[in-house]
């Protein structure tokens, strides 16, 4: 492991410690979630590729649960990255955190394996216990939801105790509120009903409050923590900032939930209160990019870790253009009736995704890379700094080639399979045969690869930026250098 | 130069607003959810109870509501036995449970919500791809157990053997059957819904079978006179 020079952990706190470990798993998964989606997005160019050995539903079952678990996983690295330095205080039942990563990292583990070797069970409430739950994004089976109540539980914790015990920061005060209602709202996915009206009904609960809710609330928080690291931005305008941001995502994502409750059974009123407050839902996006170009202007970009700033001002953007942007084109209710459940939720997916959450945690991963080498230089000129852009270039180009791909795919849809065939099963693959379908999804893959690859670029740029950098790392300017 | 910031740029006012905002909005959501949970709930205002299983159920053009609606016929009871309300229920519970079994919402959509490499279940029931209304119940059936033999479409898609079993090809066709009778506010619209008029059935405006052949042992030709 020589080339790969020296990783040293006494560079870190405790829970900095922790959160590498988190980080790890997380990067790992990370190419799980590519490759599933490598292979699901292949089936739609060869259906008969894997048929009946490891289908669509299983493959595109390990993608989504991969994003899920590794931007958890990189959420909860990125709370304990912060914690003592934030908290000033060193992490409170750290044992604990412990010893619950490597339960949480082996319940992972078991899952993945019963979801690709085991599939599907009989249609008894064991299969949904032990085997897969069948709804989409929480398909974990219902004893790996209880090992990740009490695996939060420890984990909100630590987080409450340390802060209580240390210093309550404004961060602290929004992040510890917000996991409480992160993790509370895991419990409305955790029930059987016959009835798939008041199933959606609360399964949305839990998949819009938590990403379009609570999620972006917890970037808010590390991100804040980024900006004061990486640029020395004054507490008191981040605070002010997380505030903001507090105040229009809840007063806009609480409600714009509606937006789920337009087709699945439930009254038409949320026509026009999902319709209303997911058209606000940009707004705090907006904010965030503004907070972000705004804080890196004053400072004259001049920061402690250029790849981790830059994919913060990435997740700034890639979280407007994709949640807010790319979320509002298709939510109101006069477009979703013919969008709804077609290639346009991908498009909005992927890139809001990867927009809002992954380049949250990518810049993490260069946060711990550089403490792990002793707090070396990453400002300009970092020895052998072309691997981090075309990390980034390659990683980018690719979504967005994704995005546009299918969405495409997805106007196409809306047309020809919604407005004028009427949904119907010949409907459906009137559209998925047209030229500009297949086109889209030849498009879609090719642009598969270059993400791919940037994603080993990334890899292989977290292994080895820094080796050879001996400068100490730039220190952030601690006032704003404005009159 | 001023150094404290001006009340509406301070923290303290962001912290109060963040609370008051989302302490509101979450009351809100608290009262509508209430609220839609008597919409929603199985013979609420626009899901219809499990016994709906023994009716005829259609998805058509509602002019006055501008939109397409369920709409409730006479008595047509699945695989020809009338069940009761719990027996309808348990039925469509061990549908449901096998669509969930079987990772159905990976490749389909159900209400709309899902994967999106198969059609959307949500009028299923009502699809003319499963011929007439005769063979329907039994088109179905064989097909759910015994997918990957069958004729599917143009682009080489197939659904994969899932070992489901004859009950529960039956209680999932039951659970789609009952899916198809909830309202969705109009989704999908414009969908062309299998023609499930009796073929004996002379004045048009009937609303009650007034001819004395049973529907059940009809022959599989929806155009015979």
């Amino acid at each position: 492991m020589a080339a790969l020079g020296i990783f040293d952990t006494a560079n870190l706190n405790g829970g900095q410690r922790l959160a590498v470990k988190y980080f790890t798993v997380s990067l790992i998964l990370f190419g799980a979630q590519i490759l599933f989606g490598m292979l699901a997005g292949l089936q739609y160019l060869k259906p008969d590729f894997l048929y009946e050995v490891v289908d669509f539903s299983v493959n595109r079952t390990l993608h989504v649960n991969a994003m899920v678990v590794w931007l958890l996983y990189g959420f909860i690295g990125g709370v304990y990255w912060l914690l003592e330095d934030e908290a000033q205080h060193p992490v409170v039942g750290l044992w604990l955190g412990n010893l619950i990563f490597f339960i949480l990292t082996l319940a992972v583990a078991v899952v993945v394996l019963v979801y690709l070797i085991i599939q599907v069970g009989p249609g008894e409430i064991e299969s949904i216990w032990f085997i897969n739950e069948g709804r989409e994004y929480i398909e974990a089976p219902r004893w790996a939801d209880i090992g990740i109540v009490v695996s939060v539980l420890v984990f909100f914790f630590n987080v409450a105790a340390t802060f209580a015990k240390g210093r309550y920061t404004g961060v602290a005060g929004v992040l510890v509120a917000d996991l409480l209602a992160l993790f509370g709202l895991y419990l409305a996915g955790m029930f059987f009903t016959p009835n798939v009206s008041v199933d959606q009904f609360w399964w949305w609960w839990v998949i819009h409050l938590w990403v379009e809710a609570t999620w972006e609330v917890l970037v808010g928080c590390i991100m804040a923590y980024m900006l004061i690291v990486t640029l020395g931005v004054r507490r008191k305008i981040v605070e002010t900032w997380l505030y903001i941001e507090v105040a229009l995502m809840f007063g806009s994502g609480i409600l714009g939930l509606g937006h789920h409750y337009f087709w699945i059974g439930t009254p038409d009123y949320w026509l026009a209160i999902g319709g209303f407050f997911s058209a606000l839902e940009p707004i705090p996006l907006v904010a965030m990019v503004v907070h972000a170009v705004f804080d890196s202007g004053v400072h004259k970009l001049r920061n402690s870790n250029h790849p981790a700033l830059a994919w913060t001002i990435g997740q700034a953007a890639g979280n407007f253009f994709g949640a807010g942007v790319w979320g509002f084109m298709h939510t109101l209710p006069q477009i979703n009736l013919y969008t709804h459940g077609t290639q346009w939720t991908p498009s909005h997916g992927h890139l809001a995704f990867f927009g809002a959450y992954s380049t949250a945690v990518i810049g993490f991963f260069y946060l711990a890379v550089q403490k792990s080498r002793g707090n070396v230089w990453m400002s300009g000129n970092i020895v052998g700094g072309w691997k981090w852009k075309w990390a980034m270039f390659w990683l980018w180009t690719g979504m967005i080639g994704m995005t546009v791909a299918l969405l495409i795919a997805g106007y196409e849809q809306s047309q020809i399979e919604r407005a004028m065939e009427g949904s119907t099963w010949m409907g459906y693959f009137a559209a998925q045969a047209h030229p500009w379908f297949t086109q889209a999804m030849n498009w879609r893959q090719i642009s598969g690869w270059g993400f791919t690859l940037g994603y080993c670029l990334l890899v292989w740029d977290l292994l080895t930026i820094g080796k050879r950098e001996t400068r100490p790392a730039l220190a952030p300017q601690g006032e704003p250098a404005t009159a | 130069m001023q150094t404290t910031p001006l009340w509406w740029a301070s923290d303290s006012f962001w912290r109060k607003m963040a609370i008051w905002i989302t302490g509101g909005s979450f009351i809100v959501l608290i009262f509508l959810t209430f609220d839609t949970l008597s919409y929603i709930t199985a013979g609420g205002k626009q899901v219809p109870g499990y016994a709906v299983i023994n009716q005829r159920i259609d998805y058509r053009f509602d002019a006055g509501k501008n939109r397409y609606m369920p709409v409730i016929g006479p008595e047509e009871p699945l695989f020809g036995k009338v069940l009761g309300e719990a027996e309808a229920e348990a039925l469509v519970a061990k549908g449901k449970l096998t669509t969930q079994a079987k990772n159905c919402m990976e490749c389909h959509t159900l209400l709309g919500n899902g994967a999106y490499y198969a059609p959307d279940l949500t009028k299923a029931w009502l699809d003319p791809a499963w011929g007439s209304k005769e063979v329907r119940e039994q088109t179905m059936v064989d097909f759910l157990m015994n997918p990957s033999d069958k004729l599917h479409n143009v682009v080489g898609r197939r659904m994969p053997r899932l070992g489901i079993t004859e009950e529960e090809a039956r209680a999932t066709v039951a659970f789609l059957k009952w899916m198809s009778a909830i309202d969705t506010n109009g989704f999908p619209h414009n969908f062309k819904a299998m023609d499930q008029s009796d073929p004996v059935q002379a004045p048009p405006a009937a609303a009650e079978p007034v001819q004395p052949a049973p529907p059940a042992d009809a022959v599989p030709a929806p155009a015979q006179q």
